[in-house]
């Protein structure tokens, strides 16, 4: 990257500070949010609380007993300006199931995009997503494309009015995003398949198996499969795998 | 549920012989886990839950109840249990007989309590000696019910439900007392808003009616998030904006052009503009306030903000100075267990001394 420009300090309220570094879905804007959430990690600052990051900011929860705003911002500034690299990401393989019943809005996302449904399954198992955030509920993984925008194929508005709430492990797009869903919901968004994956599972050593900057490669499974997934996934297993391969891959 | 260590003797508790709906388990919020989208919750108002914690003596991190306008009836098992409670202008009876509004209190086994909403206030907090034991997860005992998480099973109280405290702490003050604090009288002040960070998003001159007229909380309040009517407030540059986090006490604005403020239950992220943020030592001020009434927001600087914020920590933490003995109505049990005779001897001893 050239010359880029400083980040926005924002307040929100007297205990959260906002680290602003764009307005868009860009993974250059998504690679600071990282880099300045691992400095901060890294150094341990007392008093920090809790990071957040999302799509192109970071908020910074904070103790107002030890930091004021003005004094963190400046802190964090000088931690922006070193540009701390970040642990190497995962990448996660997910097991996604785009047949009846599990693709329900297929058909109508086809419709409204002009393009066979197959087409639209083939962009979203060939694409390499990018966590870029949690939202909503515990495990919503907030996806976008790991190198820029989405396929084409993906690029689908939101919906005027909430469809009924689609099933935890939905995969859900709208807005130049995808989504995997974590508990049942209505969404304004397509459902065009489902995983059996537990984005969040208490049971499990790793509840949230991923982390916000970590890589998603769909892989189809049939009907059958899914319900044999399903089954391991409600014992207990992750059921998605870490490629082991992701060095060799650009 | 795990098993427990044995204690001699069951632990004190609490059998909740009634709960209204939004009674719920709350400590001071779940930490660490916003960035996988898990709410942090805890209580609507801190200042009194902290309140009634540290009038026993608990870290302010210690489970309590946070009694709704559905109000709450309760009787003491396996006593004696101290507890202190703080919040909005309930009523409060033990075996019937009145209490006041915030107090510190001796439950012996078979002591009823009954809490009931007042003319004011929308929260009230009960704490027990060392806070109530119930299964923590994810670090925190608060319940957040849209994610099942926390508290009894995820779910709000009701009737049946055993809560135990755990056990005692080191002791400290141990007489029952009226708590006066200043700090949980209402006042009509108004609320403070820190802006930002979207305030830009805002048209500058509905940003001034924000702050100068007066908004009304509609029935559309609960622990994720009040709803006020009132001018409507214009954006500049549309009310989509790319998910970024969200603060306790955000101010959002969506498309109907009213202010949405976000309250403990409040989701982690969002993606619509926030034109700032209601400061922590109001938050609680506001969480008190019922459908119906009206608010008006005034604009201060986040060291403003800070500065009321420290204070009332300051104040609150020194509680001990702002409690008295709590007067009970004399019975025959009291009268045949007070000795009178020391009473008066101790009283002209004091005399004589002088």
């Amino acid at each position: 990257m050239g010359a880029e420009a400083k980040p926005r300090y924002l307040p929100a309220g007297e205990s959260a500070l906002v680290v602003e570094f764009g307005q868009t879905i860009d993974p250059a804007l998504h690679d600071r949010v990282l880099a300045l959430d691992a400095a901060i990690a890294g150094a341990r600052f007392e008093g920090v609380n809790e990071t957040v990051p999302t799509y192109r900011s970071l908020m910074v929860h904070f103790d107002p007993g030890r930091w004021t705003m003005q004094a963190l911002a400046e802190m964090l500034d000088r931690l922006e300006t070193a540009h701390s690299p970040r642990a190497a990401p995962k990448r996660w393989r997910i097991p996604a199931c785009y047949d009846p019943p599990f693709g329900e809005d297929l058909a109508e996302a086809a419709a409204i995009l002009g393009v066979r449904e197959d087409a639209i399954v083939a962009a979203h198992s060939g694409a390499l997503f990018r966590v870029y955030m949690y939202g909503f509920a515990p495990g919503f993984m907030y996806l976008g494309g790991s190198f820029g925008g989405l396929p084409a194929e993906l690029q689908i508005s939101r919906r005027a009015t909430p469809r009924p709430p689609a099933p935890p492990g939905s995969l859900l797009i709208a807005g130049g995003q995808a989504l995997i869903t974590g508990v049942a919901m209505p969404t304004g968004w397509y459902a065009i398949g489902r995983t059996p994956v537990k984005t969040f599972e208490r049971r499990r050593e790793r509840m949230f198996f991923a982390d916000v900057g970590d890589e998603i490669v769909f892989e189809p499974i049939d009907a059958a499969t899914f319900e044999i997934m399903s089954a391991a996934a409600e014992a207990g297993d992750l059921v998605a795998r870490e490629d082991t391969l992701q060095d060799s891959n650009p | 549920m795990t098993p427990r260590l044995i204690h001699a003797g069951a632990p004190a508790r609490l059998r909740l012989l009634c709960a209204g709906p939004g009674v719920t388990i709350q400590d001071e919020g779940r930490r660490g886990y916003l960035r996988y989208g898990v709410t942090e919750a805890g209580p609507m108002d801190w200042t009194a839950f902290r309140t009634a914690n540290l009038a026993l003596g608990n870290e302010s991190h210690a489970a309590a109840i946070e009694i709704s306008l559905g109000g709450l009836r309760a009787i003491c098992e396996n006593g004696p249990l101290w507890i202190a409670y703080a919040g909005a202008d309930f009523n409060w009876r033990r075996d019937g007989a009145l209490l006041p509004p915030a107090a510190r209190l001796l439950l012996q086994p078979g002591d009823s309590l009954t809490v009931r909403p007042g003319a004011m206030g929308a929260w009230t907090y009960l704490a027990v000696e060392g806070g109530f034991d119930t299964e923590p997860e994810l670090g925190s005992r608060a319940t957040h019910t849209r994610s099942s998480m926390g508290g009894v099973d995820g779910r709000m109280l009701r009737e049946g439900d055993i809560l135990p405290a755990a056990a005692p702490g080191s002791g400290g003050d141990r007489s029952e007392a009226i708590i006066d604090a200043a700090w949980l009288r209402r006042t009509r002040d108004p609320i403070r808003v820190v802006p930002g960070p979207q305030d830009d998003y805002f048209d500058p001159s509905s940003l001034a009616a924000f702050f100068d007229e007066e908004f009304t909380l509609t029935p559309a309040a609960d622990r994720m998030a009040y709803r006020f009517e009132g001018p409507e407030i214009a954006h500049s540059r549309g009310y989509n904006i790319v998910s970024d986090g969200v603060a306790l006490g955000a101010i959002q604005v969506a498309g109907d052009r009213r202010p949405l403020i976000l309250m403990a239950d409040r989701q982690p992220t969002g993606g619509y503009p926030k034109l700032g943020h209601v400061i922590r030592a109001d938050i609680g001020r506001l969480a008190q306030s019922r459908p119906g009434e009206r608010r008006r927001f005034a604009q201060v600087s986040t060291v403003e903000a800070r500065t009321a914020l420290l204070a009332l920590e300051d104040e609150i933490a020194g509680i001990a100075s702002h409690m008295a003995p709590l007067r009970r109505e004399p019975t025959s049990k009291l009268l045949l267990e007070t000795n009178l005779i020391d009473g008066f001897t101790d009283a002209l001893t004091d005399l004589a001394s002088r």
